[in-house]
C-alpha cells in the first residue's frame, strides 16, 4: 500500500489475507481481505477494539493457528517468500529466527516450571548450534540488554519471581534471541502498569533502532503507538478501515471509527472525566457481518449517506497521499465533522 | 459380595473353558489304565504303581491351623501329617470303607484294654528313629500327649486326652507343671511300652491313639508353640524349608526305615506345599496339571463345579465322595412354642428336603438327602426315616398340620431362623425353610450372624438364643473321626452346652441320651458299641430337635500324573499317604 | 533453603507419627469396642483363636494368654510398650523376647508380626513398583496421543479400552490372564510365583510380569484419562503458543512443555495410588497368590488376628503418609512456584 509506493521490498507484505474459522455456528470471518506491509527499520501499528482480528492476523503471519482450524487464503510474503501454503516445518524454522512474537500476558506466556534463562536458552538453541554455556551467556547478555538488573543471578529465576514488567522484558529478550528481522508485539503492554508500559515501549523503540528489524505493534489503544509507529492501520471487524502515516492518523483522521478511538484514548493532559468516551455499541458478529458498512450500526454519521451505509460496503481507497479509508462519507463532510465536531472535544 | 462372587465365578468359568480348549484335543482319548472315570477312585486304587521319584505339588487356599502334631485339628492336616509323623495307630491307607479300619503304626498292634476299658497299653515297634537319628522311646509318646494337654500353649488341638486321661488335679502340662506326677494318667514301664490310664472306660480309645497327638516329640527338642516351625519327623519325609503360612517343602527322611513301617510306600521324592493360594486358581491349575493336590480336600469352587460336571473328559477325572459331615438345622426346644414336641415335629414334616438339598448345591456338590444324624459312612449308622417327606421329598403337609393341631397351633406360629452371614448356602437353606414351612403357616424370620462369633455369641449362646427367639439354627457338623463318638459326642451331648456360648450343640438336651452316650463310650466291643450309636441317633431324632438336611458330598479333581489315587473314607478326601508322582 | 526443607520434613514426619498412633488406636478400638457393643466378653473374643469344640477352659486360658481380661486401655498400653521397649512372649518351655519396635505376636500363629511384614514387603514393593512403571508409561503415552489426536479413532479406541480397564475387576482379568497366558500358552509364570530380585532379576521379572500387566492395565486406564484431560487443558495454555513461537519442533512442545505441565495432577493421584498399593495390592495379590502385604492383610482380617491387623494397618498408613510426603516434596521439584511459597 502506502509503503509499496516508493520503497523497495517491504520485509513483510500481506496481501488479501482471509482467515476464516469454520465453526458449528457458521464461518467466523476473523480477517477478511486484509493487506498491509512493513519494511525493515519501520514500525507498523495495528489498532482496533478487542475482537477486530488483530491477533488472528499476527498468528497467521507466525503460522501459529492450529492445523485444520483456520482457513487461510491470500499471501503472506516474508522477505518475498509466501508463507501461506508453505510446508509447516519450513514455517517453523522461520519462527523465532526470522520472525518473533511477544504476547500480551507475559505471566501465562512463560512456562511456570522452567527458569527464565532456560526458556531463553531454549529459544536460542533451536536455531543455533551452540553449547548450553554459550547460550546461557547469550541469555544473560540479552537480559542485561533488556534492562534486567543483576542478570547473572536473575537468569536462574522462575517467571513468578519476576515482576510483570521484568517478565515482559524477559519475553522481549526471548523474542530477540535470534535477531529476528520481524518482531510482532501483540498488546505488549496491556497487562502492565501505566508507568511500566512506557518503559517497555521505550525499550522496543530502542531495540528496533538497534536491530533495524521490521516491527508490528498491535494494540487497542492508539496512545501506545502514538510515538512508536511510523504507519498505523486501524482495523474493524476483520478489515482495515483506515491506513496512513502515524502523523496523519493523529492530525487528520478520516474515519468515524478512528475518531472514536481517538476519543477514547487516554491522555495525560486531560481530566479523567472528560476523556474516555468509548464508542457506543459493540462490534458486529464476525459470522454474519452486516451488509453495507460494518461500522454502520455504531456510526453517528451514517444518516448523511441515505441508505448507502446499510446497502453497500465502502471501498478501501486512497483519499490522497497514501491515506486509505473505507467510508461512504464525502471528503467535505469528513473534514467538516473532524474540524468542527471532533477535534475541539479531544 | 454377591457381584464379586459372580465375577469370580464367571472368571473362573471362563478360565476353565480356556484351559479346556487347550487340552481338549490332546488328552481326550487317553486310555492306558482304562479304569479311570467319574468316581473311579472311590472304591479302588487308580494308577497303581510302585515307582518312586517325582515331587508332588500341593496348594492350600488357606493355612494350616498348626503343623505341630500336638495341636493340629484339621482333617486334611491329619491325613497329610502321616507323611512326617507316626502316631500309635492310624487309619489304613486303603480305598473306600477299608480306610475306616484302624491299624497299628508306631505301635506293634492295636491297644490292649484292661480294667474294663479304663487302661490301654501300647507296645512300640523297635528301630523307629527321629530324623536326627535319635531312637523313639515310649517316654516321647507320653511327653507328646502330655504337652498337647497344655491348652494355653496349644489352643487349637483336640481336647480328648485331658478329658479322658486320669491326670492329677491342677495339671497344666509339662511346661507349667513340670514336676507334677503324671503316672496316674500315663506310664512307661519300659522304653517300648506306653500305658494310658483313663478316668472312665472308653471302648474306642484306639481312635484317640490315632490322633497325631500321640506322634512322639522329644522333650529335648520341644520348643512349645514354636515347635511347628521345625517338627522332628518320624515318618518318611521331613521338613526342609518351612515358612509358616507361606510354604514348605518335605524331603526324604533317611532315618525312616521301611522295615519298621508296613503302611507307607513313600513313593515321591518330596512335596512342595504352597499356602494362601487363590482358590479358583487352584482349580485351574489342577485341571491343567500344574498342581497335584488341593490339600483342603473340600472340593472345587462353585465356579468350576458346573464346568467339571458338564465336561465328560473333566468329569472322568473327578470323584464325588460322601463325607462324614451333616448339614442340618437345630430345632431349639428352649424357644416357645418349640418346647412342644409336636410343634417341632411339624417342622420336620413340613420341610421340603429336595429344596434343602438344592440350597447346598444339589446332589453332587451338596449331597444326599439326610434322614438321620449320622452319615452312612459312620460304622453303626442305621437307615431310618422318622418323618418321611413324601414320595417327592417335598414334605408331608397332612402330617405337619396334624402335628400343629396336636401342638395347639393349628394355624402355625412365628419364629426366627439363624444362619451364618458369610455362607450363601446357609442363607439359601434358611430361605428354603422359610418357603416350605410357610405352607403350613409357620412364619420364619431370617437372622444372619457373623460366622466368627456364630456359636460363641449368637446361635450357640443359650441366653441369646432364648432372648432372640432363635427357634431354628442352621448348622453343620463333621466328625473328628468316623465313629459314633467322633460324630455324636459334640452335637448331642447336653453336657457340652455352655451358658457362655461356644458349642455347636444348641438344641439337644436329653438326659437319656447323655446316659446312652456314656454307656456306648465305655463299651469295648466294637460291634456292640456301633449298634449303640445307631440307637442314640434314633433317640435324638424321636425328640425332633435336629432337622437333618444333607449328607455332605464334595467334588474332587484328581491331579494329573498321580499314581495310587484313591479316596479315603476316613478322611473324606484322597489319601495323601499313598500317592505317587510318576 | 535446605534447612527449611529439613524442618518441613521433620514437621511432617512428626505429624505422621501422631497419625499412625491415631490409626492404631482406632483399629484397636474397632477390634474391641464393636464386639463389646454386641455383647461380647473376653471369652467370646478368645473363642476365635481356639480349635473347634474347644473346652471352656481352653477358651479361658486363651483369653488370659492374650490379655483379654485387662481393660482395653491397659491392653493398648501393652501394645504400645512393645513398640517402645519390646515384649516378652511365653511359648511354653521358655520365654522369647521380641525387641523394640515389637508389633506383637499373631494371636493365631504366634509368629512375631514385624519380621513377617518385613518379609512380605519386598513382594508388594516389587509388584507395586513394576506395575507403576508400566502403567505410567502406558497411561501417559496413550493419554498424550489421545489428547493430541482428540476425536480420532485412536482416541476413541484407547478411551474405550481405558473404560474397560477401570471397570473390569482384577479378579476377572487376573484369573483369565493366568489361565490364558500361563496355563494355555505357557508364556508367563503360574499363580503364586515369586523370586526375590536379589536372587535373580530375570526370574523376578518373569514371575511378576503377568501381575504387573494386570495391575497396570487397570491403573493405566485411569492415568490415560487423566493425562488426556490434563494435556487437552495444557495444550491450550499461552506458554504452549510461546513454545511454538520459538520454532520448537512439535514433539518437544508436547513433551517438554505440554506434558510437564499436565503431570502435576497425575503426580498427586500417583502418590495416593502408590501409597495405597504399598499397603497391599489386596486383589492382585489374592488373584495371583502373591504373599505380600495385601494377602497378609486379608489373612489377618479373616482370622481376626489383631496384632497382624494392627501391623499391616500401620504399615499401610505409613506408606500412604510417606507417599503423600514424597509427593509434596516432588511437587516442589516439579513446580518452582510451590518452592518459594
Ligand atoms: N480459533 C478460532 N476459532 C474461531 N474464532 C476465532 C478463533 N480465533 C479467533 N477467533 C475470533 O476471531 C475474532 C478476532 O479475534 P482476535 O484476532 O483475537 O481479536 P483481537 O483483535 O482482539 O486480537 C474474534 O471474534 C474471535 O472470537
Ligand atoms: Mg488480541
Amino acid at each position: 500500500m502506502s509503503s509499496s509506493t516508493g520503497a523497495q521490498n517491504p520485509f513483510l507484505e500481506v496481501r488479501n489475507l482471509r482467515v476464516h474459522f469454520p465453526t458449528d455456528d457458521g464461518v467466523v470471518k476473523s480477517v477478511d481481505d486484509l493487506s498491509f506491509s512493513v519494511e525493515r527499520g519501520k514500525t507498523l501499528g495495528i489498532v482496533g477494539e478487542s475482537g477486530s482480528g488483530k491477533s488472528v492476523t499476527s498468528l497467521s503471519v507466525m503460522g501459529l493457528h492450529k492445523r485444520g482450524t483456520a482457513d487461510i487464503t491470500g499471501e503472506i510474503l516474508l522477505d518475498g517468500q509466501d508463507l501461506v501454503g508453505l510446508d509447516p516445518d519450513a514455517v517453523r524454522r522461520l519462527r523465532g529466527k526470522r520472525m518473533a512474537m511477544i504476547f500480551q500476558d507475559p505471566l501465562s506466556a512463560m512456562h511456570p516450571f522452567y527458569s527464565v534463562g532456560s526458556q531463553i536458552v531454549e529459544a536460542y538453541r533451536v536455531h543455533n548450534k551452540v553449547t548450553k554455556q554459550v547460550a546461557r551467556k547469550h541469555a544473560i547478555d540479552l537480559l542485561e540488554r533488556v534492562g534486567i538488573p543483576n542478570p547473572k543471578s536473575r537468569v536462574d529465576d522462575y517467571p513468578h519471581q519476576f515482576s510483570g514488567g521484568m517478565r515482559q522484558r524477559a519475553m522481549i529478550a526471548m523474542a530477540l534471541s535470534c535477531d529476528p528481522e520481524l518482531l510482532i508485539a501483540d498488546e505488549p503492554t496491556t497487562a502492565l502498569d501505566v508507568t511500566v508500559q512506557a518503559q517497555i515501549l521505550d525499550l522496543i523503540r530502542d531495540l528496533q533502532a538497534e536491530f533495524n528489524s521490521a516491527v508490528v505493534i498491535i494494540t487497542h489503544d492508539l496512545g501506545v503507538v502514538a510515538e512508536l509507529a511510523d504507519d498505523i492501520m486501524v482495523m474493524y471487524a476483520g478489515r482495515a478501515v483506515e491506513y496512513s502515516t502515524a502523523e496523519d492518523i493523529f492530525t487528520n483522521p478520516q474515519h468515524p471509527y478512528t475518531w472514536g478511538l481517538l476519543g477514547s484514548m487516554p491522555r495525560l493532559d486531560r481530566e479523567r472525566t472528560e476523556r474516555l468516551q468509548p464508542i457506543a455499541g459493540s462490534p458486529p458478529s464476525l459470522i454474519n457481518v452486516p451488509q453495507g458498512c460494518p461500522f454502520n450500526p455504531r456510526c453517528a454519521y451514517d444518516a448523511l449517506n441515505g441508505d448507502l451505509s446499510t446497502t453497500e460496503r465502502p471501498e478501501f481507497r486512497d483519499v490522497g497521499g497514501g491515506h486509505f479509508i473505507a467510508c461512504h462519507l464525502s471528503g467535505e463532510e469528513r473534514t467538516r465533522i473532524w474540524e468542527n465536531e471532533i477535534r475541539p472535544k479531544l | 459380595m454377591n457381584s464379586k462372587r459372580l465375577v469370580t465365578a464367571v472368571a473362573a468359568g471362563a478360565a476353565v473353558a480356556m484351559a479346556l480348549s487347550a487340552c481338549g484335543g490332546s488328552t481326550g482319548g487317553n486310555s492306558g489304565s482304562g479304569e479311570s472315570g467319574f468316581n473311579a477312585a472311590l472304591d479302588k486304587t487308580l494308577n497303581p504303581s510302585e515307582k518312586k521319584g517325582g515331587v508332588i505339588k500341593i496348594a492350600n487356599a488357606g493355612t494350616w491351623d498348626s503343623l505341630d502334631p500336638g495341636e493340629t485339628y484339621y482333617g486334611y492336616s491329619w491325613n497329610f501329617l502321616r507323611l512326617y509323623g507316626r502316631s500309635l495307630v492310624m487309619f489304613k491307607p486303603a480305598p473306600g470303607g477299608a480306610s475306616n479300619e484302624l491299624v497299628p503304626d508306631l505301635a506293634e498292634k492295636l491297644g490292649e484294654p484292661s480294667d474294663g476299658g479304663k487302661t490301654w497299653t501300647y507296645k512300640l515297634r523297635t528301630g523307629i528313629k527321629y530324623e536326627d537319628g535319635t531312637p523313639v522311646t515310649a517316654k516321647d509318646v507320653a511327653y507328646a500327649v502330655l504337652r498337647s494337654t497344655d491348652k494355653e500353649t496349644f489352643p487349637n488341638g483336640p481336647a480328648y486326652f485331658e478329658g479322658f486321661l486320669n491326670l492329677p488335679e491342677g495339671y497344666k502340662g509339662p511346661y507349667k507343671t513340670p514336676d507334677m506326677d503324671t503316672s496316674s494318667a500315663i506310664t512307661t514301664p519300659d522304653d517300648q511300652t506306653v500305658v494310658f490310664h483313663l478316668k472312665e472306660a472308653f471302648g474306642g480309645f484306639d481312635y484317640m491313639a490315632q490322633l497325631p497327638q500321640t506322634a512322639p516329640v522329644p522333650k529335648a527338642k520341644d520348643t512349645g508353640a514354636k515347635y511347628k516351625e521345625h517338627v522332628l519327623s518320624t515318618g518318611p519325609y521331613k521338613f526342609d524349608k518351612n515358612e509358616i503360612d507361606k510354604k514348605f517343602n518335605l524331603v526324604r527322611n533317611d532315618q525312616w526305615d521301611q522295615a519298621t513301617d508296613p503302611n507307607r510306600k513313600a513313593l515321591p521324592d518330596g512335596y512342595e506345599v504352597e499356602m494362601n493360594v487363590n482358590a479358583d486358581d487352584i482349580d485351574n491349575r489342577l485341571i491343567n496339571g500344574d498342581l497335584h493336590i488341593d490339600i483342603a480336600g473340600t472340593g472345587v469352587q462353585p465356579a468350576s463345579l458346573s464346568r467339571v460336571l458338564g465336561d465328560p473328559s473333566l468329569k472322568a477325572n473327578a470323584d464325588n465322595p460322601t463325607i462324614a459331615r451333616l448339614w442340618y438345622t437345630s430345632i431349639n426346644p428352649t424357644v416357645a412354642p418349640l418346647d412342644n414336641i409336636d410343634c417341632r415335629k411339624a417342622i420336620e414334616y413340613a420341610t421340603d428336603k429336595t429344596s434343602y438339598q438344592t440350597a447346598y448345591g444339589g446332589p453332587f456338590s451338596g449331597g444326599d438327602i439326610a434322614t438321620t444324624i449320622m452319615p452312612p459312612l459312620i460304622p453303626g449308622q442305621e437307615k431310618f426315616d422318622l418323618y418321611p417327606a413324601g414320595a417327592d421329598g417335598k414334605g408331608d403337609m397332612n402330617k405337619a398340620k396334624e402335628a400343629l393341631t396336636a401342638c395347639g397351633q393349628p394355624n402355625g406360629f412365628e419364629t426366627n431362623i439363624a444362619y451364618r452371614a458369610e455362607r450363601p448356602k446357609e442363607k439359601a437353606t434358611a430361605e428354603s425353610l422359610q418357603q416350605s414351612l410357610a405352607r403350613v403357616g409357620i412364619k420364619l424370620t431370617l437372622r444372619a450372624f457373623p460366622q466368627g462369633d456364630y456359636f460363641s455369641q449368637f446361635a450357640g449362646n443359650p441366653p441369646f438364643v432364648k432372648a432372640n427367639n432363635l427357634g431354628l439354627v442352621v448348622n453343620g457338623w463333621g466328625a473328628d473321626w468316623n465313629d459314633g463318638f467322633g460324630f455324636l459326642s459334640q452335637i448331642v451331648d447336653s453336657r457340652v452346652i455352655r451358658e457362655t456360648g461356644g458349642s455347636s450343640n444348641t438344641s439337644v438336651r436329653i438326659p437319656e441320651v447323655d446316659t446312652m452316650l456314656d454307656a456306648a463310650i465305655a463299651e469295648t466291643d466294637a460291634t456292640k458299641r456301633e449298634a449303640m450309636w445307631g440307637d442314640i441317633d434314633k433317640r435324638v431324632m424321636e425328640e425332633a430337635v435336629i432337622l437333618p438336611g444333607v449328607y455332605a458330598k464334595s467334588l474332587l479333581i484328581r491331579g494329573k500324573g498321580l499314581t495310587n489315587v484313591f479316596v479315603s473314607e476316613a478322611y473324606g478326601m484322597y489319601d495323601y499317604l499313598a500317592l505317587g508322582a510318576s | 533453603m535446605p534447612a527449611t526443607v529439613i524442618t518441613y520434613i521433620i514437621r511432617r514426619l512428626f505429624a505422621a507419627v501422631v497419625l499412625l498412633f491415631i490409626v492404631s488406636m482406632i483399629t484397636f478400638a474397632i477390634f474391641f469396642v464393636i464386639p463389646k457393643l454386641g455383647g461380647g466378653t473376653p471369652e467370646t473374643l478368645a473363642s476365635r483363636y481356639v480349635g473347634r469344640a474347644a473346652t471352656a477352659e481352653t477358651v479361658r486360658l486363651t483369653a488370659e494368654r492374650l490379655g483379654f481380661y485387662d481393660p482395653i486401655l491397659v491392653q493398648y498400653g501393652h501394645w504400645l510398650k512393645g513398640i517402645f521397649v519390646g515384649a516378652d512372649y511365653d511359648y511354653g518351655p521358655a520365654v522369647d523376647h521380641c525387641p523394640a519396635p515389637c508389633l506383637g505376636y499373631s494371636f493365631r500363629t504366634n509368629q512375631p508380626v514385624l519380621p513377617d511384614l518385613l518379609d512380605r514387603l519386598p513382594v508388594t514393593l516389587s509388584l507395586a513398583s513394576g506395575a507403576a512403571v508400566l502403567w505410567l508409561l502406558a497411561g501417559i503415552s496413550v493419554g498424550t496421543l489421545s489428547a493430541l489426536r482428540k476425536g480420532s479413532v485412536l482416541d476413541r479406541m484407547s478411551m474405550g479400552v481405558a473404560l474397560a480397564g477401570v471397570s473390569l475387576p482384577i479378579f476377572f482379568t487376573g484369573l483369565i490372564s493366568l489361565a490364558f497366558f500361563s496355563y494355555q500358552l505357557g508364556w508367563t509364570a503360574p499363580g503364586g510365583s515369586y523370586t526375590p530380585i536379589t536372587e535373580n532379576i530375570g526370574d523376578w521379572a518373569y514371575a511378576l510380569l503377568l501381575p504387573w500387566i494386570t495391575l497396570a492395565f487397570q491403573f493405566s486406564a485411569q492415568y490415560a484419562r487423566l493425562t488426556r484431560a490434563g494435556m487437552l487443558e495444557t495444550m491450550n495454555e499461552d506458554f504452549i503458543r510461546t513454545a511454538r513461537a520459538k520454532g520448537l519442533v512439535e514433539r518437544r512442545v508436547v513433551v517438554k512443555h505440554g506434558l510437564r505441565g499436565a503431570l502435576t495432577p497425575i503426580l498427586t493421584i500417583f502418590g495416593l495410588d502408590i501409597g495405597l498399593l504399598l499397603g497391599g495390592a489386596v486383589l492382585t495379590e489374592s488373584a495371583f497368590s502373591l504373599k505380600g502385604l495385601g494377602q497378609y492383610a486379608i489373612d489377618a482380617i479373616k482370622n481376626y488376628d489383631l496384632p497382624k491387623v494392627m501391623g499391616v494397618t500401620i504399615m499401610a498408613a505409613f506408606f500412604i503418609v510417606l507417599a503423600n510426603l514424597v509427593v509434596d516434596l516432588l511437587y516442589a521439584v516439579v513446580d518452582p512456584r510451590v518452592r518459594t511459597a
